[in-house]
């Protein structure tokens, strides 16, 4: 009867896909569903593509970019503004036309910015069945359509159910898993048998997700004793890394069932978990980082030094935490293929909850991971230059954007130093500096 | 299963924004994306802080002023058509429209009009003259503070320092008050013809002439 169908279903899913994961071996039943998925979104790009010539819909060959700028300097731009006037024998180089330069630039970045554009997720070249990311596409044909509806029905009544059931089973593991090891006494097993608790579970979760990983360059693998970096898009950004080895967490104490996670993966393997109030203590945060990274017996810290979720098409600055307490860096390079679902988590739009279930519902995450060579703080640099240095590497690797925004503008203002900056650099064009004395009596 | 940018804006309206300002279909669809990008409040209309959290922007030193443009006198909010309708003025001027139908208005992005919207930006009380005040905030604001004084004042304040115990200190300034009235008193002199000790629209456009208003006033917008 219906219960008999139950178990049968049950037992399916752990034979074909539990124990898969669990033991690291796969089934190619992934492989498959990957090739039937590449090939029906290759179809249905080369469907929009012919539409489109015929109807002469072109896409810009520079669909990214909606102006192109002038690359000059405050120097070279207000040289060529004043070109015109003579200069005046009573020194100062003041032109009415200086301000056309701030204008520009002004109205240029109203236009099209650095930084706001990657606080949302990256527009697609062209559209993949999904309705989220459908921007500016018009109806293409019947045929697409009818593509697109059994594409909904796939993923929404098929897919999600089941990815649903596997992130459960994979996270309730996870807890019973670590608190059982948590009970076993400091033998040499119990580090083992925790690591391979925490990666079956997050291989379990990565099923959840359908996610296809790559891992490059494994011989520069995080070590123990050493700190592992990443640029951020998403929570994922954690399942997709401990599928292939095991890190401490560092992190703020949530209550409710976070909190219960967090306290389970405690018993079993040191991870570094703070009170909200200490997090704003910089000394006290540095020397808990600092006692783990000398513990050689203890597993490397992951970190993601941009603070937030960044879109996956730039780094964003990295904070200088890490950085400053001399141990090890290891560089790691995530890019997510936007193709298959996007995995940027916009906090300001969607909450934890709603952005698991567009995960659980998009056709699945493919990304690729760089493990870059260690790197170390070298003589004369401080803190924020080899945070610089490390950040330069990631996004080299990762064919991202490197930016020196602060991640944190997502919500708070910028800075009013680097307007003075901006300013300084204007007056010296203005007038050759002239030291004065000030005399502070009168204030 | 259309196309989501362009719902809330009407083919008419893309229609006489195009005869309005001259951008294409394209460029409009394209702009209003980036308009509902930075209409956080999501209600067709944007607001001073909407520009504001634009960091490049927010770090421009005339960057109050330029958001200023935007608003029309007295009003807090911008629709869509205000928006592009400021935008206009940074089109470039293509040789086509030099051979347009003479009748017809005069483009949003004429040099004449590059240079008046110029001029706002300087006449805040538009009255059609640049004061010498005028003048002197735009040059305070581009200049800033003396940075060093603001800097040492900041390590006042953080050292909790009194005041008596502050002596002389050597610091250089950026730009006195002085030097910027002079600047300003000698920008008017060159500039002004009718000897109002004030800079009229007319007398703004002679000082620039030779100035190339069109490409430094012009953004490239792609298609």
């Amino acid at each position: 009867g219906e219960t008999t169908w139950l178990k049968v279903w049950v037992y399916l899913i752990v034979a074909l896909l539990m124990v898969p994961a669990m033991f690291g071996f796969s089934l190619g039943i992934s492989e498959t569903y990957m090739k039937i998925l590449i090939k029906t979104l290759e179809w249905a790009t080369l469907r929009i593509q012919t539409v489109n010539t015929e109807q002469q819909i072109l896409k810009s060959p520079s669909f990214n970019g909606l102006i192109q700028r002038e690359e000059g300097s405050m120097e070279k731009e207000l040289g060529e503004l004043r070109r015109s006037r003579p200069k005046s024998p009573l020194g100062g180089d003041f032109s009415l036309s200086d301000c056309f330069y701030f204008y520009r630039r002004g109205v240029e970045d109203i236009v099209e910015d650095e930084v706001t554009q990657r606080f949302s997720s990256e527009e697609l070249v062209w559209w993949n069945l999904l309705t989220r990311t459908n921007y500016d596409f018009h109806y293409i044909s019947l045929k697409l359509t009818m593509v697109w509806v059994l594409g909904v029905f796939v993923r929404y009544c098929i897919l999600a159910p089941l990815r649903i059931m596997l992130a459960s089973i994979g996270l309730t593991w996870l807890v019973i898993g670590t608190t059982i090891v948590g009970f076993l006494p400091e033998w040499r097993l119990k580090s083992w048998l925790s690591e391979w608790v925490h990666v079956m579970c997050y291989r379990i979760c990565a099923r959840g997700l359908s996610a296809t990983i790559h891992y490059h360059n494994k011989e520069n693998r995080p070590r123990k004793g050493g700190i592992c970096v990443a640029n951020h898009t998403s929570p994922i950004d954690v399942v997709i890394l401990c599928n292939d080895g095991c890190y401490a967490m560092v992190g703020q104490s949530h209550g409710g069932l976070m909190g219960v996670l967090q306290r389970a993966m405690a018993k079993a393997c040191p991870h570094i978990w703070f009170e909200r109030a200490d997090m704003k203590d910089r000394h006290l945060v540095a020397k808990r980082l600092r006692d783990h990274v000398n513990d050689k017996t203890k597993l490397p810290i992951l970190i993601f030094p941009e603070g937030t979720c960044i879109n996956n098409t730039s780094v964003m600055m990295f904070k200088k935490g890490s950085f400053e307490i001399g141990a090890t860096i290891y560089p790691v390079a995530i890019k997510y293929d936007p193709q298959f679902g996007d995995a940027f988590w916009n906090s300001a739009k969607y909450n934890m909850v709603s952005y698991l279930l567009r995960m659980m519902t998009s056709w699945a995450i493919v990304c690729d991971v760089w493990y870059l060579p260690a790197m170390h703080q070298q003589e004369g640099e401080d803190a924020v230059q080899f945070a610089n240095r490390v950040k330069s590497a990631i996004a080299h690797q990762g064919g991202l954007l490197d930016l020196c925004w602060d991640g944190g503008l997502k919500r708070a203002k910028v800075k009013d130093t680097f307007k003075e900056q901006q300013q300084k650099m204007y007056s010296n064009m203005l007038v050759r500096a002239v030291n004065t004395c000030i005399h502070f009596d009168s204030i | 299963m259309g196309s989501r940018a362009s719902t809330l804006l009407r083919e008419e309206e893309i229609e006489e924004i195009k005869k309005e300002t001259g951008f294409s279909h394209s460029q409009i669809t394209r702009l209003y994306s980036r308009f509902t990008s930075l209409d956080k409040g999501e209600n067709g209309t944007l607001s001073r802080e909407d520009f504001q959290r634009i960091p490049e922007l927010a770090i421009n030193p005339l960057g109050d002023r330029i958001i200023n443009a935007f608003f029309p006198e007295g009003e807090d909010q911008v629709n869509f058509r205000g928006f592009m309708r400021t935008l206009a003025h940074f089109r470039p001027i293509e040789d086509n429209e030099k051979n347009k139908d003479p009748t017809a208005s005069e483009p949003l992005n004429s040099r004449t009009n590059k240079l008046l919207f110029a001029f706002r930006l300087y006449d805040l009380d538009r009255d059609d003259k640049i004061s010498r005040d005028e003048l002197l905030q735009v040059l305070r604001m581009m200049v800033g503070l003396n940075m060093f004084v603001s800097q040492v004042l900041r390590m006042m304040v953080g050292l909790n320092m009194f005041v008596s115990q502050v002596l002389r200190m050597m610091v250089g300034v950026n730009i006195s008050d002085e030097q910027l009235g002079s600047i300003a008193d000698r920008t008017i002199q060159e500039a002004d013809q009718n000897g109002d000790n004030s800079i009229s629209f007319n007398e703004f456009i002679k000082v620039l002439e030779k100035v190339d208003v069109e490409q430094k006033m012009s953004i490239r917008f792609l298609h």
